[in-house]
């Protein structure tokens, strides 16, 4: 009987089975690794909003406070967005013509609120409370990053159960001194997980780690 | 030299029939696999259950699309059809690895002509009995969170969890199931290759014989490695089933939280899956005419599996009586109470009618030789076994500690579709590999034939009679003798 099969089949048999693992492999690492991408994050990418407004303008020439907006940042779940009235504060006097304010002074007129597009989404499942973390020391620019030079905001973390985890797992990192906590140039100093941040977690009364990341801390 | 006579005559039925050579029988076995076209009988069955098959994708797409709360599963019974389900698959599956590994270990060599197909039909009972778990979640495009690679979540899984070992013992399963029904399936391959007319048939056959050519090599590989495997998977028979109890038995449920659960669940999973062999075996038999291959020694010995596993199920359903009225406690006396007298009482009295009374039949000699006799007890077993779970499972839900929680379960029309929309894809599965592989392992059963029956004294004496004197082994150089 001739040979169905030639010689060389011999030797593509047996790289099958390397091939077969290394495309198995590389899959399961594409998919993990493309999850964690900007693409399906949709992090770094700015949201155009209805109104010109640039939080590196606000933030970072003028020097607002992140509360003077977001004023519910303290006491509730949501950071809270601002009023029609608190822009109207100012631009009643500033820029009071200006063509790219309309849009404000139409909601000022008509008393419909402006619908902003939204940038942080967390997942319904996840709850999450602001004020908990701003009274605990964790700081504005720790979850959002340097907001003060973003002229359109952009988000700046995954959002992925692993990224909360982070600090969940090890919280001492990143606590401030609460004077500290709308500053946006505020950086860790050198081994702040053992040393002042250690201090800070007695201090705050931070939950043991069993706690911070029992399933129904975040999953209620 | 005189005849080494033996006065033992085996009353057994021999377990090949008919007047077989090595030829007539791989040629019988090999027809079906190169048979022309389909005969009748064959499409009409499979339209049927193709219609089965196309039941269940139909379930399946509008279940992703709207989620489980189409099927009757509500507070206080989360757990139903599709756990009933998924244990009464699983159990299915049992007696192909049964049959494979243990009674190759135990040298039974009657398992040659029904090892290939239980060991298919386990490998469809648990692809159906894995549908359900993942589809349970209620969002199977998540279902990779099952498995413990890295993600994106920083977590791994509940490793204390019985479900999490679930997965593990189903995959180990699957695995090895597989990989035990494929390498003994080589060897036949290349006989189809050798034998088909069909350029592409040889092709196709010749990349999955993996280059086997029936060499000493190959064979002395071969069988080290089934036994390698045989010895694998027959903690696997045991392991699987136990792990599928623990899904129960670890919670605190009444009815479930019971130490008697493994061995009760591994007798009973063996006890349906020989209910399933011979609930397919019998019609096949009969069909492919293939009442040599699988002659009445077979089919008895199965009755007899099934007895003696179906006793010890009904073992099981008497001691759980009996655990419930010596614990003394309150609710697991009323849990014994709610199953035999409550609103599912019929259930549990038809449980104990398919799987306790109607299989008795079995000791009658008479009627484990009468194939209806046979086919309908085994009906009773495969809805018995069904019934049961659902007396587990649904029975010590429905009515738990808190009587304000107590609630009547009523599956759906989809509960019912999906159900059987399984069974027609187990039994499309069934028909496709009854069509197009060998169903009875052809070299398995050469072993069998008279022929291959080597009687390596016979074969001495022969030996030496032709050498006495004569011409010695090894040609003209004479043979050194003691004492030269």
């Amino acid at each position: 009987m001739p040979q169905l099969f030639h010689r060389g089949m011999n030797t593509l048999a047996r790289l099958s089975i390397v091939i077969g693992l290394l495309v198995a492999g590389g899959g399961l690492m594409f998919v993990i690794e493309f999850n964690r991408t900007p693409y399906v994050t949709q992090a770094f990418q700015p949201r155009e909003q209805p109104v010109q407004f640039s939080h590196k303008h606000h933030v970072g020439d003028d020097g607002i406070d992140c509360r003077y907006c977001h004023t519910t940042v303290e006491t509730a779940a949501t950071a809270g967005l601002p009023a029609t009235k608190t822009c109207m504060n100012c631009h009643s006097q500033l820029f009071a013509n200006s063509p790219y304010l309309e849009i404000v002074r139409e909601s000022w007129r008509t008393g419909q609120p402006i619908k902003w597009t939204r940038v942080h989404d967390l997942p319904d499942f996840a709850y999450f409370n602001h004020s908990i973390h701003v009274n605990k020391g964790v700081g504005c620019s720790t979850c959002h990053g340097r907001v003060d030079m973003m002229p359109l905001v952009w988000n700046e973390a995954s959002l992925h159960m692993e990224w909360c985890l982070q600090c969940h797992r090890n919280p001492n990192a990143v606590l401030r001194e609460q004077k500290d906590i709308t500053n946006m140039e505020w950086v860790a100093p050198k081994d702040h997980a053992e040393k002042g941040g250690a201090e800070l977690a007695k201090k705050y009364n931070i939950q043991p780690k069993n706690v911070l990341t029992s399933c129904s801390t975040c999953h209620r | 030299m005189a005849e080494v006579k033996s006065n033992y005559v085996d009353q057994r039925p021999p377990m090949i029939g008919g007047k077989y050579d090595l030829k007539t029988m791989t040629t019988k076995l090999m027809d079906v696999v190169f048979m022309r076209g389909f005969q009748k009988g064959w499409m009409f069955g499979f339209a049927i259950v193709f219609l089965g098959l196309l039941m269940m994708a139909n379930t399946i797409g509008y279940l992703v699309l709207k989620g489980v709360g189409i099927w009757g599963n509500s507070s206080p019974v989360f757990w139903a059809f599709d756990i009933i389900n998924f244990v009464w698959w699983i159990g299915i599956g049992h007696a192909g690895t049964l049959i494979s590994a243990i009674l190759l270990l135990l040298r039974q060599k009657w398992r040659n002509s029904i090892n290939r197909f239980a060991e298919a039909m386990t490998l469809f009972a648990v692809a159906c009995a894995a549908m359900f778990p993942a589809l349970h979640t209620g969002r199977p495009w998540v279902d990779y969170w099952l498995f413990p690679i890295p993600n994106t979540m920083g977590m791994w899984q509940n490793f204390r969890s019985p479900l999490m070992w679930d997965v593990f013992a189903v995959n180990t399963y699957a695995t090895v199931s597989l990989l035990f029904w494929f390498m003994g399936l080589i060897p036949d391959f290349a006989t189809l290759r050798d034998s088909a007319k069909q350029p592409w048939q040889k092709m196709l056959f010749g990349m999955l014989a993996m280059g086997w050519r029936g060499d000493a090599r190959h064979w002395s590989r071969y069988e080290s490695a089934y036994l390698l495997l045989a010895g694998l998977s027959t903690p696997l028979v045991l392991s699987v089933h136990t792990i599928v109890s623990f899904d129960f038995s670890t919670g605190i449920v009444p009815g479930w939280h019971a130490t008697i659960f493994p061995p009760y669940f591994v007798a009973g999973a063996v006890y349906a899956g020989f209910a399933m062999v011979l609930s397919i075996g019998i019609p096949v038999r009969k069909f492919y005419k293939l009442e040599d291959f699988i002659t009445m020694r077979h089919i008895r010995n199965m009755c007899k599996v099934m007895l003696a596993t179906g006793l010890i199920v009904c073992y099981g359903y008497a001691m759980e009586a009996f655990f419930a009225w010596y614990s003394g406690s309150t609710y697991e006396l009323f849990m014994m109470k709610n199953r035999m007298f409550g609103p599912y009482g019929y259930m549990y009295w038809l449980l104990i009618l398919c799987n306790f009374l109607v299989p008795q039949l079995l000791w009658v000699k008479k009627y484990r030789e009468n194939m209806w006799v046979i086919m309908t007890v085994c009906m009773f077993i495969n809805v018995g076994m069904w019934l049961e779970r659902f007396v587990i499972i649904v029975m010590s839900l429905n009515r738990e500690f808190l009587p304000s929680g107590w609630r009547m379960y009523y599956p759906t029309a989809f509960d019912f579709s999906m159900f059987f929309g399984t069974i027609g894809f187990f039994l499309t599965l069934m028909f496709l590999f009854i069509r197009f592989v060998p169903m009875i392992p052809i070299f398995e059963m050469k072993t069998l034939l008279p022929q291959a029956q080597v009687d390596e004294h016979k074969v001495a004496q022969i030996e030496e009679a032709k050498n006495d004197g004569k011409e010695p082994l090894g040609g003209s150089q004479p043979v050194p003798q003691f004492g030269d």
